[in-house]
């Protein structure tokens, strides 16, 4: 495994081959905003608010850190006028979802971003996947998962097997930004298997 | 039939099916494509079975029903040969005097002929029509010489020769050489350059590679794919077999969508056919190269289409995009080097290989080469499949070729590039069409998708139609594409219901930039350009839907009224009639009167009033005159008064 050196926010940043640009800067301390990723989990790039700039050799471009490679002398900045507009226009699209998810409304504060900017949704899932991705990825049980496509899409606990596992597990529910995952368990409990517990 | 074990056997193949058939023979050529067929090929066929039977002519007259030929708009379509008679929009009822006539005393049959609409004569060859005329179709040619379901007809123009070539007196290397000479762009949408992407997957450490054949086209009034499928898929066939051997796979797949039934039917026994004579499978052409083919069946998922979110289907798991880096050629299917082409991109192979890179190079513009096919569809003359070099003004497709717009209605716009493409304006009109002029003027070329929209079409509409499509078929995993396009389609529908703010323009454009730099596929980055294109060239019609709840081009429905002018109305009572909400209110000699609470502007009464009244119009941003007074509605009274 080779090892090299690139630039994160001016600072050199020591790098192996085959991290992601948001684990060499995490390596280093440099704070980059994440939703969807977690450490233990593959990486996903389904938030992209890690959007960063990154410089190679003779270009200059956005790309989503948690999912990019690391290369030899890249050079990357996590913040600037663009980057910040980019990554407040997302939130203000999450917060149409979860106006009142803490982990949004504290990064609404630092991207300025309004939670009224668009009319609110009905579902306040903001579809990040941590607990169906943790759930498969870690726990291997494949309790819940995602339905439907797109605009559509939403998460769904499967009866047979959360009746089983989850009561005793619930280690996705602390993972869920938005606290709909409590709500789902809660209701697919109710109506598919109420009796057990 | 026997295995071909080498080139000078597929060299004896190829005499002996030449050799049971006669040159000079009359052949009948009935264009059995999905468009032809839709229209009733399949019993003109039949009806021309039946009647070379009777007539007394069975073994004399080839009769082959072939792929798509293109001119759908005048379907089901007979080319008789040698002559290249090209009779247009036969009905089985037609077959009798076109076999009696041109086959037996070889007469034309007049009025089945196209009929030039500028001078009126009638144009009895096929290359001699406009439509044809105007046209190169190296690609697309061969669809209308061959059976697809028959590889000894494939065999006969030519069939396999490329691939032996290839294998036989070419190195891989030599292979990529050519098609980087080319300088064959994808066809697919992204217009990357071939060879470079084949030598990236040969190049890359790891076994197997995998080809793949990427059929799974989903572009609204798109089917170039479908129709080279169709018509001839041993091309597409022969341009996998040669990658595959350039790129040293031995494994391919053909995604392809379940929707296009008769491509995967004539798919299978192109395959089939090939597998028996040892042009697919172990050894092929007894060069010792192996290859096999296996078929997917997509589920029609639009965003399966972007390769990436292809593989992953392949490989059974959500049809989601991934993000690249890393490409597919270094971790494409089960993490393997893979390359991924589209159907034509692949079909154009064989032609590559056999005139040479340089001379395939030689047509088209400084950054795109060779010829395109395009799917002509919308407000055009001639609805069809046209194949065109590069370079070729959007002017010359659109009129030349495409016989302009019919009705005598105003060309607008034409969107290029399938839904995430844009629209071009008619002062752009000279626009060379290659990637990169496409790509200038805020559009793209996509898979080769070509809308003609006339004066009727509201381009603030066409864009909301479009991103409403594009959300529909987003696959929810990233944001800036899921809820970004979601939020765009909402602002735009307001704009087409007359609740536009002229803030929400801003929003938008922001909107377009987040989905634009941050979505993870082509689907999202591309997917603000319906709104981008039509803003840029059509600004005065959002201004007019937000400013003055107008539609200029009388289109959206909450923007319109459908009224009767007093004046002209005869009180024929045929809209009266017609009216599917009974909104219309009058009687014999009574002027009528739309009732603007019931109607729904759906325009029944605006078709069915007789032209030489023309009482009813529609309008938008000026209030619905009062009705007339009930005193005065009675024609008689009016006539008089005329008379006076």
């Amino acid at each position: 495994m080779t090892e090299f050196l690139l630039q994160i926010d001016g600072k050199e940043v020591k790098a192996r081959s085959g991290m992601t640009v948001l684990e060499a800067a995490q390596s280093a301390g440099i704070a980059i905003p994440t939703l969807c990723h977690h450490e233990k989990l593959a990486p996903f790039g389904g938030c992209r608010l890690c959007i960063v700039e990154a410089r190679g050799q003779g270009w200059t471009k956005l790309v989503v850190s948690c999912v990019h490679p690391v290369e030899e002398e890249l050079v990357i900045k996590t913040r600037s006028e663009k980057i910040d507009r980019i990554r407040r226009g997302l939130l203000e699209l999450l917060l149409a979802h979860a106006p009142h998810a803490p982990v949004l409304e504290e990064m609404a504060r630092e991207y300025g971003a309004d939670k009224n900017r668009f009319e609110p949704g009905a579902s306040f899932c903001i579809h990040c996947g941590l607990c169906v991705r943790y759930c498969a990825e870690v726990k291997k049980k494949n309790a819940i998962g995602f339905i439907d496509r797109g605009i559509r899409k939403e998460i769904s606990f499967i009866p047979e097997i959360a009746s089983q596992e989850c009561d005793d597990c619930k280690e996705c529910f602390p993972l869920c930004p938005t606290s709909y995952l409590q709500a789902a368990y809660v209701l697919t409990k109710s109506l598919a298997f109420p009796s057990k517990s | 039939m026997a295995r071909i074990n080498s080139p000078e056997e597929l060299a004896k193949v190829r005499h002996d099916v030449l050799a049971k058939r006669d040159p000079k023979a009359p052949r009948m050529s009935i264009c059995a494509g999905t468009g032809c067929l839709a229209s009733g090929a399949s019993q003109v066929v039949a009806a021309a079975e039946q009647e070379i039977e009777q007539q007394g002519l069975k073994g004399s007259v080839e009769l082959r029903g072939t792929g798509c030929h293109g001119f759908c708009e005048r379907g089901p379509i007979i080319v008789m040969a040698p002559e290249e008679t090209c009779y247009l929009q036969v009905t089985p009822e037609d077959v009798p005097e076109i076999v009696s006539q041109t086959l037996r005393e070889k007469k034309v049959v007049e009025r089945l002929l196209y009929v030039d609409p500028t001078t009126g004569e009638k144009v009895p060859n096929e290359s001699d029509i406009p439509f044809y005329k105007n046209q190169e179709r190296l690609v697309f040619g061969p669809n209308r010489k061959i059976d697809p379901r028959s590889i000894e007809d494939y065999l006969a123009i030519g069939g396999y020769e490329a691939l032996a070539k290839a294998l036989f007196e070419m190195t891989p290397e030599q292979v990529i050489g050519e098609v980087k000479e080319a300088n064959l762009r994808g066809r697919g949408g992204g217009g990357f350059p071939a060879g470079i992407k084949w030598e990236a997957a040969r190049n890359a450490p790891g076994d197997p590679k995998y080809v793949i054949v990427n059929c799974d086209e989903g572009d609204p009034g798109a089917y170039m794919d479908r129709s080279l499928m169709e018509g001839n898929p041993f091309s597409v066939l022969e341009g996998l077999l040669i990658g595959a051997y350039a790129i040293g796979a031995q494994e391919g797949y053909v995604y392809i969508r379940q929707e296009y039934p008769l491509a995967v039917e004539n798919l299978g026994i192109a395959i089939e056919k090939a597998e028996q004579y040892g042009l697919l499978g172990k050894d092929v052409l007894g060069s010792g190269f192996d290859f096999n083919i296996k078929v997917h069946r997509g589920a029609g998922a639009f965003v399966c289409g972007e390769e990436t979110a292809l593989l992953m289907s392949l490989e059974g798991k959500v049809g989601e995009p991934r993000p690249r880096p890393p490409y597919p050629a270094v971790s494409g299917l089960w993490g393997k080097p893979t390359n991924i082409n589209n159907v034509e991109t692949w079909a154009t192979i064989p032609l590559i290989v056999n005139r040479g890179g340089s001379a395939f190079a030689s047509i088209g513009t400084e950054g795109s080469k060779g010829t395109k096919i395009f799917s002509l569809v919308g407000k055009i003359t001639n609805t069809g499949l046209v194949e065109v070099p590069m370079g070729i003004t959007l002017r010359d497709i659109v009129y030349k070729i495409g016989g302009g717009i019919p009705g005598g209605k105003k060309f607008k716009a034409v969107q290029t590039g399938g839904p995430s493409g844009g629209c071009i304006p008619e002062e752009r009109l000279d626009l060379k069409v290659d990637f990169d002029e496409l790509t200038k003027a805020g559009s793209m070329m996509g898979s080769g998708g070509m809308i003609v929209m006339d004066e009727d079409t509201c381009m603030v509409d066409v864009a909301r139609y479009f991103i409403n499509f594009l959300t529909d078929e987003s696959c929810g995993k990233c944001v800036p594409c899921r809820e970004g396009l979601r939020q765009m389609q909402k602002i735009l529908t307001r704009f087409t219901e007359g609740k536009g703010k002229e803030s929400d323009i801003e929003v938008l454009e922001g909107l377009a930039e987040v989905a634009q730099e941050a979505s993870l596929c082509a689907l999202g980055k591309t997917g603000p350009n319906p709104f981008l294109s039509t803003f840029r060239y059509f600004r005065d019609e959002y201004e007019a839907h937000i400013k003055e709840k107008r539609c200029p081009a009388l289109s959206c429905k909450a923007l319109i009224a459908t009224i009767i002018d007093p004046e002209k109305c005869k009180a024929c009572m045929l809209c009266l009639k017609a009216c599917p909400e009974g909104a219309i209110d009058g009687g014999k000699k009574k002027i009528h009167i739309i009732d603007q609470e019931k109607c729904t502007n759906c325009g029944t009464c605006l078709e069915v009033c007789p032209s030489r009244f023309d009482a009813v119009r529609k309008i938008s941003g000026e209030p619905v005159p009062p009705p007339i007074p009930e005193a005065q509605r009675m024609i008689v009274k009016k006539a008089k008064r005329n008379v006076t």
